[in-house]
Formats: C-alpha cells, structure tokens, sequence
C-alpha cells in the first residue's frame, strides 16, 4: 500500500468513522439480535422520551426552543459539549486508528483536542456576548442583515444536511450490525426519535439526551480501561510490551509510521477538524444555551477536561486491543488473526468490550454508540431549525415581523423536515461512499462559515461585500477541491487518479476565503462598508463586555 | 451615532486595561498549545526516529506517547488557568466596568 493511500485512508477513517463504517460493513452480515443491547437501548430511549416530556412543559417561547432559555448552568453545557465532541466516530474511528497504526493515531487524538483551548481562548466569550440563537446573529451583526444572514444560514444548512446524512448512514450501518435490525428499520427509528426530541423538548431535550449520553460514554469508556488495566496488572509498559509483539509492524507502531508522512495533508486535515468543528453550528449553539461569558468559559474547561480525558483513555484501549483483540482468531473473518476483522475496522474496540465483558458489556456499549448517534443527530436537526426558522423565516422574510409563535411553529415544521430528508436520503445512500459528505461538512464549516464568523469578531474592515464574496469564495473552493479529490473523483465518479492529491481541502480553500474576505473588504468603498466599519467599534464593546448581551437574550 | 452607552465604556480606562491584559492572557496560552503542538507535528515529519526513544532502558514505550499526553493535559489545565483569570480578576473588573456604564 503506498503512502498516500495510507494518508488518505487514515484522513478518512478520521473524519468519518461512522462513514467508513458506511463502505465497510456494507458486506457484513447482519449480527443475530443482541438482546442485552436491546434491553439496554430500550432503557436509554424509555428515560430520554421521558426527560423530553418534562422538558416540553417548560419550553413555551423561542428562547426556551432554542437555547434553554439561556438556563443550562456552565458544568451542564461542559457535559454536553464534549457530548456534542464525542461522536460515534470518535468512540469507533480514533480507537481503531490507534488499533491499526499505533503513534500515529495518538498523534491524531492531539489534533482533534488542541482545537478546544483555542476556541475558549479566542472564540467562546465573543460568542456568548455577540450571538443570541445562531451563528448568523454574529456574522450578521453589523453587515447586511438579509444578504449575509441568508448566506450564514445557507452554509449552516448545507453542513447540517451534508453531517445529518452521514450520521444517518453510520447509524443505519452501525445498528444493523451491532442489533441486528434491518438498515431501513434502523435508519427510521434514529430519525423518527430525532424529530420527537427537538419537535417536544427543543434544546432542553436534546441538551438532556446529550447530558446523559455523555455519562454513558464515559462511564463506559472508563469501566473498559479498569478491566484493561486489571488485565494487564495496571503497568502501561506491561500493555505496550504486548502491542509491539503483537502487531504485525512490531515495535513500529511506538513511533511516527506512513500516515503522517505527507505534512501538507495533516496540516490540511487538522485545520479543518480545529477549525471546522469550531464552526459547526450545533457546537456553536451550545454556547447560547449557558446565561454568561463566565458560565460559557466555565463550560469549555469542562468540556475539554471530559473530552482529553477520553481521548486518553481511548488511546490506551486502542494500545490494549492491539494485543487482546488482535491476536483472538474469534474476532477475525474466518477464525484468520491479521485477517479481516469482524464487523469492518472500525470495531476494535466493541471486540475488546466483548473480550474483557462479554456480551452484557458489548451491548452496553452498542447502546451507547446508539445513543451517541441519537443525541448528535438532534444537535444537527435543532441548528437546521433555528436556521430556518429563526434565520430564514423571522429574520429575513418576515424582517423582524413574525410573532414569537409563529416562528416557534416553523421551526417545528422544519425539524419534521429535516427528519424526512434525513430518513430519504438516509435510505437512499445506504449503498454509497459517503466519506465526501464528511470532507464536505468540514471544508465548507471551516472555509464557507469559519472566515466570516471570525472576521466579524476579530477585523474591524470587514464589510458586507468581503464577507459575501469571500464566504462564497470559500464554499466553491472547498466543494470543487472535494470532488477533485479520491472521495468522489476516484470513488463515486470512477476516475484511476485524483485531481486534487488531498482529502481535506481546508489548507487551502479555507486560505483562499481569507484571502478574498480581506481584498474585497479592503476595496470596497461604499458608504455602506463605511458605516459597517464604524459599528465595529460598539460591535467591540458588547463582545468584551457583554453589555446589551444580556437584554438581548432576554427578550 | 455611537451608542452613549458604548461611548462612555470606550472612554473608560478600566476598558483599556480590561482589554489588554485579557488579550495578552489569550495571545500568550494559544501561543503555547499551538507551538506545543505544531513542534510535535514537525517532530513527527521531520524527526522521527527522536519519538521513537524508548522512556527508559529496555522499555517498550517511546518518548512520543508521555509527549503526546502531556499535550493534551497542559492543554487543558491552559483552559483552567483561562478560566481562572477571566472569572475572577477580569470578570470583577468587568462588572465594575458595567456598572459604571450605567450611571
């Protein structure tokens, strides 16, 4: 295997663990039914559908839909961030990343966790003081209220469609083999629960789902490392000394191997991932739902101590599976150690849950992958909502005009929406690659919402005209360069070579909407960029302060 | 056609002061993690064999990984130190900004 079919491979398998889960469990049979899983599941579902009828009662206005009303205390928000950060991909995809390479996917775990100091440091208290419900109410805080707030919107949209889609086949995948129901079946129930949390509950509800899954992850993510560490008589050497002897590439896989040869294509990947998921519209919400700034900081220290925690703790299951997994003939197709492994890559660690728990662990942990998918997807729907209805709807079509009720109607209607387009198109990608989806929520969160968002805050010469230009600038570089690139130009399109060598175009599509944000601001001289330019300076003041923060979310 | 409100905090030396020592506290912590971490990037492309040290006579486990972990630790105590100074000092000096704002 050359290098940069391993890079590629591993940029995938990264971004996308339920989605290459997608291509690779396609083939695999489906699993007998697990009824502890169940059983499990069902409790999971039973308590949160509960939590969503208590929460129902209390959401009675748009600010209760969509922040909370601003109530969720800075520890709660701090669950449910690293919930939000957690996904199925994390739990699956780095743990099998450190499975296959070792290093090299502890080296990774770094770059999915550096992006969290940065956000606290130079993003998190300008959110909470700037924005009220989205991330348009920033960028479009001091320009053109409909042009750019509608452009926002859209981008929001486009990634919280592309994320939901992708989410959806994982699910379908990830179900069919872990419970063993049928995709269709699968894919129906995610979606149907998914618009009965954000419809009832809004973002009371789903903050709860996100709560509760987030103890769920990390109760069994740490119960596994007690069992590994039993195991191993609690010696990190002990688990290490087993790996290298057991993986095929030996003491290798203690350094630097062939997935991070290429600089360009990590550095490209891990500012898409710091800076995509920085831009995420469903992490972004999240700091609307906390009362203050000192409550939204207080928040991201919890949220980054709960995920680096994980991420280490997955890092030493990852080391652990290496030698318990990797070496049982039971976990490989056809009884064949270094064989296929069961299920696909991405499975290591539901085998090592099943090696040290048997199977009443694998279907707790099935249950909470199941649960992680569930929660994330009701993140994505109630952003897509709030774009529609609190962007699109009340802002830009009604300007202002629409009663509070009204718009609390239409965003209803679009989670139902949007719980049919994901089911749709769920069903209709069962059979299809869907890794571009993944390259294309990143690129077009980090080069298309990214910039803009982050110049609004930070650059006082901003201007309509630049934002437009360079978020539109931005949006075409990252979707053309994803379907240069292997994902689509090789695996859906069928050429023998990629245009574009890289997975993730972030480098260099995110680069260029910086640059084109910038001259077209600069050169824009209407009275119009005049006027943007001095709102700046009371823009400045509330973002430090947070005065005027607090009457606005009061309304 | 400021807002008075803005206006008065702008001319607030408190403000400035607010500003710049934030700012500073915020340049300097990103500064670490993302030298930090890039270092261990370059690390990674262009010495390899240095992570491959072993930790310690006969052990099987390289220098790389107790770096990578502490990345991760310093990263997140940087948050607590963040959050330490933005709410108290600076959130102190904040609300008395506030206050004043509104006489």
């Amino acid at each position: 295997m050359s290098k940069a079919f391993l890079g590629t491979l591993a940029a995938v398998l990264l971004a996308a663990g339920p989605a290459l889960a997608a291509g690779d469990m396609g083939a695999a049979a489906k699993q007998a039914v697990n009824p502890t899983a169940i059983a499990m599941f069902v409790a999971f579902v039973g308590l949160t559908l509960g939590i969503t009828y208590w929460a129902a009662k209390r959401t009675r206005t748009a600010s209760d839909f969509y922040t909370a009303g601003g109530g969720i205390s800075g520890f709660q928000n701090g669950l449910a961030i690293a919930g939000d950060y957690m996904s199925a991909a994390t739990l699956l995809g780095l743990s099998s990343m450190v499975y296959l390479t070792g290093f090299d996917g502890v080296a990774y775990i770094v770059s999915f966790f550096v992006g969290w100091p940065i956000i606290l440091f130079l993003m998190a208290e300008r959110l909470r003081n700037l924005g009220r419900f989205t991330f348009a109410d920033i960028a479009s805080y001091r320009l053109d209220q409909s042009r750019v707030r509608t452009f926002a919107a859209m981008g929001s949209l486009t990634v919280v469609c592309c994320y939901l889609v992708v989410q959806m086949v994982g699910a379908g995948q990830l179900i069919k083999l872990l419970f063993g129901l049928d995709y269709a079946v699968a894919v129906v129930l995610v979606g149907v629960l998914m618009v009965i949390y954000v419809t009832f509950g809004g973002m009371i509800a789903t903050t709860w789902v996100q709560i509760i899954k987030a103890c769920l992850m990390l109760g069994g993510g740490l119960l596994l490392l007690l069992l590994v560490l039993v195991q191993f008589g609690f010696s990190l050497e002990s688990i290490a000394a087993k790996a290298t002897a057991a993986h095929k590439a030996g003491v290798k896989i203690m350094g630097p191997g062939a997935l991070l040869a290429d600089p360009v294509s990590t550095v490209s990947m891990s500012l898409g991932l710091v800076f995509g998921t920085s831009a995420l519209p469903h992490i972004m919400m999240r700091f609307f739902t906390v009362p203050n700034a000192k409550e939204a900081r207080k928040s991201v220290f919890v949220a980054s101590g709960l995920i680096g925690m994980f991420f280490l703790v997955v890092a030493i299951l990852g080391m652990a599976a290496i030698s318990i997994v990797g070496t049982d003939p039971k976990f490989f197709e056809g009884g064949v150690v270094g064989g296929k492994l069961m299920g696909g890559n991405n499975m290591p660690i539901m085998h090592l849950a099943q090696a040290m728990g048997g199977d009443l662990l694998l279907g707790f942990m099935s249950a909470v992958a199941f649960a992680t998918i569930l929660a994330v997807v009701a993140g994505l729907a109630l952003a897509g909502a709030s774009s529609i209805a609190h962007d699109l709807y009340a802002r830009v079509i009604c300007k202002g005009k629409a009663t509070e009720a009204q718009e609390m109607r239409v965003s209803k209607l679009s989670s139902l929406a949007l719980g049919v387009v994901g089911v749709v198109l769920g069903i209709l990608f069962e059979k299809q690659n869907v890794a571009f989806l993944v390259g294309l929520t990143f690129g077009i969160a980090a080069s298309a919402n990214f910039p803009v968002l982050i110049l609004s805050m930070y650059w006082k010469g901003l201007t309509t005209r630049g934002a437009l230009w360079g978020g539109l600038a931005g949006l075409i570089s990252a979707v053309t360069l994803v379907i240069l690139s292997k994902t689509v130009w090789v695996a859906v399109i069928g050429y023998a070579q990629p245009i574009f060598p890289y997975e993730h175009p972030a480098l260099f599509s995110m680069s260029l909407a910086f640059l084109v944000t910038i001259v077209v601001s600069k050169l824009d001289s209407s009275a119009r960029a005049k006027a943007e330019i001095a709102a700046y300076e009371d823009q400045y003041v509330r973002s430090q302060t947070g005065i005027g923060a607090a009457a606005a979310s009061a309304h | 056609m400021s807002d008075p409100v803005y206006q008065r905090v702008r001319q607030n030396p408190k403000f400035q002061v607010l500003v710049q020592k934030r700012g500073r506290l915020a340049l300097v912590l990103s500064l670490i993690v993302l030298v930090s971490y890039y270092a261990l990037m370059m690390a990674v492309a262009f010495a390899p064999d240095a992570l491959r040290t072993p930790i310690g006579q006969g052990s099987a486990i390289s220098i790389g990984f107790p770096i990578a972990a502490v990345i991760i630790v310093i990263s997140w105590l940087l948050t607590g130190v963040y959050s330490y100074f933005a709410n108290g000092e600076f959130e102190d000096l904040n609300n008395e900004i506030v206050a004043e704002s509104e006489r």
